[in-house]
């Protein structure tokens, strides 16, 4: 295989893939525009991409830098609204209706970026720690090390919501 | 699912929340082929449409039309193909092939003779391309022989390069190769099969 399939294909192989990552790291309510960016950036230089590159990693890599650009503006959405009561409820879309899901990715959210990054490239990505350590930074162990913090996290503050009754 | 027992345990349950329907898959497909068709970037755009003589595939250049392909040629081959020869960067986006889709409809309902649309005879070259060109001059309800069609683009000895060139052509249907015949009227090839060319002869009123 020493050609480049067309491009249609390599979105219906990782169209659910990338737009799942996205979620997990900027929310549903940004996660469009992220997915958006990504694939439209990866046409574009598509032709470029070596033929025996890895098309997930190389997806991620670049919806990684979309999702920096996306929280970098939500923090500074968020400090300009700080009197605002709810500023870390950001409205689930249509598609994402149930309130369990908001909370799921409430607790997302108050991960720190690297293990929110770890656990989203890993687990919804399907990278290796290879892979996840490169985009993230760090080394292998260091990307091990935060994708298990994160899950262990997450598993805390959502079971804490649950317990309270949320 | 044990909460304590290992901490990959139960992760996908707990990201659940990201799994997008196709509705979404479906909404963000055609926000990228719009964003890419107007960033310039969509090379071909394709698409597929029934017709009475089976599904078709469509395929445009911003140039035009590059390519009209039958079942039996494999849709995915022939994409493939599209990929190496033109460009990799290829998205199923009707859009850019609604005026086509339209006017073939017209065709297999009998009201439309002629083709009013852009083509991009980029997939051939030379001699071939020539002859192809020329095709469309063959009346719809008439057929051609090779040999004359031969003698009609200036080389009369040329009659299997013809052949080559009807057999190779790119945009079948559109550039109409069914019209050209074996000078004893046989039928020859077709890349759609010979049912195929026969159907259309006949849709045409010329078998």
């Amino acid at each position: 295989m020493d050609m480049k399939k067309p491009f249609e294909r390599v979105v219906d192989e990782h169209s659910v893939t990338v737009l799942r990552v996205c979620r997990a790291v900027v929310g549903a309510h940004d996660a469009e525009d992220a997915w958006s960016e990504t694939f439209l950036s990866a046409l574009r230089t598509y032709p470029d991409l070596p033929d025996d590159a890895n098309v997930e990693a190389w997806l991620v890599t670049i919806a990684h830098r979309k999702a920096i650009d996306i929280i970098r503006k939500q923090k500074r959405m968020d400090s300009s609204m700080t009197s605002a009561s709810d500023r870390s409820s950001i409205p689930p879309t249509s598609s994402t209706p149930s309130s369990t899901n908001h909370e799921l990715w409430d607790s997302m959210k108050s991960l720190p970026d690297k293990q929110r990054g770890a656990v989203a490239y890993h687990y919804l990505g399907g990278l290796p720690y290879l892979e996840v350590a490169r985009i993230l930074g760090g080394t292998t162990d260091a990307a091990r090390r935060a994708a298990a913090d994160g899950i262990r996290n997450l598993r805390k503050t959502y079971k804490d919501a649950e317990s309270k009754g949320a | 699912m044990n909460r304590e027992n290992g901490v990959e345990e139960g992760f996908s349950d707990l990201l659940a929340f990201t799994i997008p329907s196709l509705e979404d898959v479906e909404r963000l497909h055609r926000r990228l082929e719009e964003s890419a068709d107007e960033a310039e970037v969509l090379d071909v755009a394709y698409t597929t449409i029934d017709t009475p003589i089976g599904t078709l595939l469509l395929a445009a250049t911003e140039k035009g039309l590059l390519r009209v392909a039958f079942e039996i040629e494999g849709l995915d081959s022939v994409l493939d193909d599209l990929a190496r020869k033109v460009s990799p960067r290829i998205l199923k986006s009707p859009k850019r092939l609604d005026a086509a889709a339209f006017e073939i409809d017209e065709y297999f309902e009998r009201r439309r003779s002629t083709f009013d649309l852009a083509l991009d005879f980029s997939l051939s070259s030379g001699f071939r391309q020539l002859v192809q060109q020329y095709l469309p001059r063959i009346v719809y309800g008439t057929t051609e022989s090779y040999k004359g069609l031969a003698a009609l683009v200036g080389k009369p000895k040329a009659i299997r390069a013809v052949g080559t060139a009807c057999a190779t052509n790119p945009l079948p249907i559109i550039v109409p190769c069914h019209r050209v015949l074996r000078t004893n009227g046989q039928l020859g090839g077709y890349l759609g099969g010979p049912a195929v060319k026969t159907s259309l002869l006949q849709l045409e009123g010329a078998a």
